[in-house]
């Protein structure tokens, strides 16, 4: 009897390529309600088109580049307090 | 009657029945137990009960609102969910220790006055300490001991500003806190240091992940949000809160992205989600404050329900690091599945519980015009899909494959995932149950449209530079350095320049006193009467032509009388004189 086949779609080069594209799809259809709703705008800039599509982008961008720069500080060996 | 029983009672009284229960009798009583509880509240009419007079003050036990039901409810729900996850568990001490700490936890929320309030707070830290030490692993005492000191420091900190407080109004009262002094300020210190605000925060990634599997679904939910609930209580519209908030919600997520150990990723994720909360409180309008509330009761859900998929996770495989794991999607897809609905509540994707809770603080901060809050806040709503949304599932049941094959986890485990998956997404289509619940009326529609773009924006494109930055965020066997570096390996440098400074000046001080000074005078007291009684007699004995042996000969009998005390009377008697002289002068 053959072994049931394990379950690994996820692992496939051809899943992970076809997940990329639906991220990116994902992406711009959330960008492009915009054009047809005229929020409103609370402080005025967050009324832009696809704001918070960009603050969603910049602040993730900035909180990893900064996190990477403290980790020059704060990484460390993880037997650090036994030493 | 019933109706009228503090729920604190039944569980702390129901926690010392335990023992008497065997096997899967015991398992099913410590469900039942909250469920009871449960029902006991949504019986409890407001107003207040159980006053006790005790050593001069008025003690109320029981005082019923909106605020105090809606954390009992939260409390006993979650308390039922985990005790259905630990079914499995067969250790009394921690179901006896867990029904103590949560007891005490509605019991501080109950709480109608301050005294009986620290009172519970105490009971809280010394029981939610036995399910750290449960675990039995030399790394979980550690940490268990600095827990236990840093909420002594804590609990000293509100005892003090309370004895402050209630000698300047005379009042036991909890109510909220107008007047703005040292004995208020302290007070807030020590509820900060539970709700685990920086720099007091480091007891909480410490701990939790030392925890027992089922010890950390537990306290992931009490400690924290008691003292939401106290900051509720006490200190709304303290401006201070609103910095301290939006530090908070920064700074667990800079730290959870760093960070290796799956467990250690979701307490520093409850330092920033508390954040929220804490900032919703300093913002202190009704919308605001419902916010905290309701944004507490769905984080307790999908917060134990990712610390449940970690436990899961933890328990079939033993280990907890992402380096470690990575590919369970294939023999764990329920535990994948309920720890990925907990993700995406965490971080608010519309039609999870999160989104509907959430909502009210941020657009709290917008009705009162805050406009770096709002901004921070939305930051961090961006940074939580990161940390805790993706990071979290990512790397345990996907990226590289690891060759794990552990199987599904236990049955009771996954009913109560189950049961708190429900939960995220119930509350996330259908608000009105938690929003009527609320302290304060609600009129707030969270799905707009310009609301659900905005967030769904936010939130795909988090997801996008997540994988366009994943070969940064790349894990590696590291720890970071945090607060608890000061006491931890402070506490060693203070032990090194102690025993340098202090030991030195012991060592010097033997040097010279004890070695030096007193063997000097030991010395003189041994030998003074033979140099003094010799340098008279040698140069007389000179004068008088005694030389060479001779002379040494004498010299050596006198030596020898004087020492052994032999010496003739006429000598003795001479230099007792000299010494009563010289006694006499010194005086």
């Amino acid at each position: 009897m053959k072994p049931k086949k394990e379950f690994d779609y996820f692992d496939r080069p051809e899943t992970i390529k076809k997940l990329w594209i639906l991220l990116y799809i994902v992406c711009v259809l959330t960008v492009i309600p915009d054009f047809f709703t005229d929020r409103h705008a609370y402080f005025g800039f967050d009324g832009y088109f696809g704001f918070f599509a960009l603050l969603g982008f910049i602040s993730c961008a900035v909180l990893i580049l900064f996190s990477k720069l403290v980790a020059l500080v704060l990484k460390t060996k993880e037997d650090y307090y036994d030493r | 009657m019933i109706g009228d029983f503090p729920p604190a009672a039944l569980l702390i009284l129901g926690a010392l029945l335990v023992p008497f229960f065997k096997g899967n009798a015991r398992n099913w009583y410590v469900i039942i137990l909250p469920a009871l509880a449960f029902y006991l509240i949504s019986q409890l009419q407001p107003g207040s009960s159980w006053q006790i007079h005790f050593f001069g003050f008025d003690l109320t036990f029981l005082r019923v609102d909106k605020l105090s039901k809606v954390f009992g409810y939260i409390f006993t729900l979650n308390a039922f969910a985990a005790f259905i996850y630990s079914f499995y568990l067969k250790d009394s001490t921690q179901h006896m220790a867990a029904l103590f700490y949560i007891g005490s936890a509605l019991g501080v929320v109950f709480a109608g006055d301050m005294v009986s309030l620290y009172f519970f707070w105490e009971v809280m830290a010394v029981a939610s300490t036995f399910l750290i030490l449960a675990r039995k692993t030399e790394k979980a005492q550690g940490s268990a001991m600095r827990y236990i000191l840093v909420h002594i420091f804590g609990g000293l900190c509100l005892l003090a500003g309370l004895v402050i407080y209630i000698t300047q109004t005379g009042s036991i009262a909890f109510d909220a806190m107008t007047d703005r002094n040292l004995g208020t300020y302290l007070i807030l210190i020590g509820i900060l240091v539970n709700a685990a605000a920086p720099p007091m925060h480091a007891w909480l990634p410490d701990s939790y992940p030392e925890a027992t599997v089922t010890g950390g679904v537990i306290l992931s939910a009490y400690t924290t949000k008691t003292a939401v609930y106290t900051l509720i209580r006490g200190f709304p519209g303290w401006e201070i809160l609103i910095v301290v908030g939006c530090c908070m919600t920064i700074y667990g997520i800079i730290y959870a992205l760093l960070e290796n150990d799956m467990r250690r990723i979701l307490a520093y994720s409850i330092i920033n989600q508390v954040g929220f909360m804490v900032t919703g409180v300093g913002i202190g309008t009704m919308m605001s404050l419902n916010g905290a509330a309701a944004h507490a009761f769905c984080h307790i859900i999908y917060k134990a329900l990712l610390w449940m998929s970690a436990g899961s996770v933890l328990y079939m495989t033993g280990k907890s690091k992402c380096t470690d794991l990575g590919g369970l999607y294939k023999t764990m897809p329920w535990t994948l599945i309920f720890g990925t609905i907990g993700a995406l509540a965490i971080s608010s994707v519309p039609a999870t519980s999160g989104f509907t809770s959430k909502s009210l603080i941020i657009d709290g901060a917008i009705h009162e015009h805050l406009f770096w809050v709002w901004l921070i806040l939305e930051i961090a709503s961006a940074g939580v899909f990161l940390h805790a949304g993706i990071k979290f599932p990512y790397f345990v049941f996907f990226a590289k494959d690891k060759g794990l094959r552990p199987g599904e986890t236990n049955k009771s485990m996954l009913i109560a995932m189950g049961f708190l998956a429900f939960l995220c997404i119930f509350l996330g289509l259908y608000p009105k149950p938690l929003y009527d619940i609320l302290p304060y009326e609600v009129h707030y529609q969270a799905y707009t449209v310009n609301h659900v773009v905005a967030q769904l924006q936010l939130l795909s494109l988090s997801a996008l530079v997540f994988f366009l930055f994943l070969k940064l965020l790349k894990r590696t066997e590291t720890i970071s350095i945090d607060t608890d570096w000061f006491y931890r390996k402070g506490g060693r440098l203070f032990y090194y320049l102690m025993d340098k400074s202090l030991n030195g000046v012991n060592r010097f001080a033997n040097r010279v006193f004890a070695e030096g000074l007193a063997g000097f005078a030991g010395r003189m007291s041994r030998r003074g009467p033979e140099i003094f009684t010799l340098g008279i007699l040698i140069p007389l004995w000179s004068v008088s032509g005694l030389t060479g042996e001779k002379l040494r000969g004498r010299i050596e009998t006198t030596r020898a009388a004087l020492q052994t005390g032999t010496a003739p009377v006429g000598i003795g008697a001479a230099l007792a004189t000299v010494f009563l002289v010289i006694i006499f002068l010194l005086t």
